[in-house]
């Protein structure tokens, strides 16, 4: 009876957020797997045409996509160096003794409140405008020009835009390692001798590691997932030159159509996205000091 | 030597936070300026005043609405998340067996698979559920809620679950001596001590839900049911680019974030930092 009891009280509490979890997630990834075999326009009353691995090996030859992975690649390595450069660089800033410091925290979390999309639009019209503005008046006009119409400078936008956003959610948690760091340490460090440059590199770096796992697992999931920036900062153009990856599986499905197609692009993804946060967190993960 | 130094730090740090917000503050300076003042000094103030463009903007986007959209599909999702990923939580820590622990992992296992793996078939699940059967997940406010229930649990889960975890059962186990039931001892007693994790839960929910573009894009078609991340989108999309209307609506929707971001900053910097760092 009480053992009965027991169970059913199991159930209540967790089998509706599970029904609703299974719906939304796990019956959709499944299905998901199953389409990929399959070549489809999405429109039920066509047929589904089983078609065995051959999406995948249209994928090696498929430039476009090819293209895109190398961009995602790309922006991904460049955005996890500039944000946690920049989120560091603001974390040893605004953990100073300054008095400041807690306004110039808080301003500088604020993008990361304002959705990407949004972000995206805000940059658009200060690349258009104030980038041209600035190169007009500096004479710096081959730095300061339009980057969205360049092909190869509106990555580099991404990556600014990107930074913007991000740079301050990492500081958060670099502020959290910081703190976390005894001043004894570092105290006894500067009696030793230790210059600024050894404490930062032999006593802070070491002890930030928890932090540098989280904040590279952080940005380079949320870099190789970005969408929203994308599309509202380049579309994806010039050329194509800025599609990147999500961007590239969302106009294969909801663009051409290609529901089998781009659904074994979208596995894929998954697949690389498992592999490449699942690798770092286990790498970072051995090289943290245990305090 | 010493005072003129430390000013000039502070200075400094409060020139590079400014710099680095000048893009709001360029959109916002412009969003009152003509066209012809927009365009000839884009960083200077502007001398005359005029709600105009943000009387434009708001009509276009039908600001108040989406607005409207956007707090019912937050408010609601986050509630819900709250409530239930809670008491799964707390079921899955207290009761340490292979269910749970099968159930907890598949959880933490589904937050690596990006949206863009599950959006086409989750969208032909929902359309066919919608249907077959007419429940409304597609096209509805209401199933934008179910879908940022179901995504949203596993990160609430966890962070829930650690924090279980780290409270003693004693308190617990007294009231169920007393007679308590299950729902008694959680509503009563565990719930009260969830708070600061709950903080955090509700921070991270209403960030996520508030700027979520694709999911709503995908799943919200009828015009009037738009979020601001949608209207936002579909009023650059319609029109040629306007900018100082275009400026205007983009501080419109900046408004409430910068409002929630003054009200619960303290709790915002805490449960951000909490939420990466789990």
């Amino acid at each position: 009876m009480a053992k009965r009891n027991k169970i059913g009280w199991y159930l209540l509490f967790t089998v509706p957020l599970l029904i609703i979890f299974t719906i939304v997630v796990i019956i959709p990834f499944v299905i998901g797997i199953y389409y990929a075999f399959f070549q489809w326009d999405g429109i039920s009353a066509n047929p589904m045409e089983f078609n065995g691995l051959d999406n995948f090996f249209r994928l090696m030859d498929d430039e476009r996509f090819l293209r895109s992975t190398w961009l995602t690649v790309l922006f991904t390595v460049l955005s996890v160096i500039t944000v946690n450069a920049v989120g560091l660089a603001f974390a040893l800033l605004v953990t100073s003794k300054l008095k400041l410091a807690n306004l110039a925290r808080t301003m500088l979390f604020m993008p990361y409140l304002i959705g990407g999309l949004i972000l995206g639009y805000i940059w658009q019209f200060v690349f258009l405008d104030v980038f041209t503005l600035i190169g007009g008046i500096t004479g710096l006009d081959s730095l300061f020009f339009n980057w969205l119409n360049d092909e190869d400078f509106a990555l580099f936008a991404l990556v600014l835009v990107f930074t913007w956003q991000m740079a301050g959610y990492v500081m958060i948690v670099y502020i959290a390692g910081l703190q976390g760091i005894p001043g004894e340490v570092v105290e006894a460090a500067k009696m030793d001798g230790a210059s600024g440059w050894q404490r930062f590199s032999r006593i802070t770096v070491p002890l930030l590691m928890p932090a540098f796992t989280i904040s590279l697992f952080l940005t380079l999931s949320y870099g190789f997932k970005i969408y929203d920036v994308n599309l509202s900062l380049t579309g994806g153009g010039p050329a194509n030159a800025t599609e990147l990856f999500a961007m590239n599986i969302y106009n294969e499905i909801f663009g051409y159509n290609n529901y089998g197609y781009g659904q074994a692009k979208a596995i894929v993804f998954f697949v690389i996205v498992a592999a490449i946060t699942l690798t770092q967190v286990y790498l970072t993960k051995k090289r943290e000091v245990e305090m | 030597m010493g005072i003129l130094r430390k000013w000039s730090k502070e200075i400094l740090l409060l020139a590079m936070a400014i710099v680095f917000l000048s893009p709001i503050y360029i959109i916002f300076v412009n969003s009152f300026k003509n066209r012809r003042e927009l365009y000839e000094n884009t960083l200077a103030p502007p001398t005359e005043f005029t709600l105009e463009f943000y009387e434009g903007a708001m009509a276009r986007m039908d600001f108040f609405n989406a607005f409207l959209n956007s707090m019912y599909v937050t408010v609601v999702s986050v509630i819900f998340i709250v409530i239930l990923s809670s008491m799964t939580a707390w079921m899955l820590a207290r009761n340490a067996n292979w269910i749970s622990t099968v159930i907890f992992m598949t959880l933490i296992a589904t937050m690596l698979i990006p949206f863009q793996t599950i959006m086409m078939p989750l969208m032909q699940l929902v359309t066919g559920i919608t249907r077959s059967t007419g429940i409304p997940l597609y096209n509805s406010l209401s199933g934008l809620i179910f879908m940022n229930v179901g995504f949203n649990a596993a990160l609430s889960v966890f962070l829930y679950h650690g924090f279980v975890k780290s409270i003693p059962i004693s308190l617990e186990e007294a009231a169920t001596i007393d007679g308590a039931s299950k729902l008694g001892v959680f509503w009563r007693v565990v719930f009260p001590i969830l708070t600061p994790i709950t903080a955090t839960v509700m921070i991270l929910n209403v960030i996520l839900i508030w700027n979520d573009f694709l999911l709503p894009s995908l799943t919200l078609i009828d015009k009037e049911l738009r979020t601001i991340p949608l209207s936002v989108f579909y009023f650059f999309g319609e029109f040629t680019i306007e900018w100082n209307m275009a400026m205007a609506g983009l501080t419109l929707t900046i408004i409430p974030v910068v409002i929630f971001y003054m009200i619960s900053q303290k709790y915002i910097i805490k449960g951000i930092g909490e939420g990466a760092v789990k």
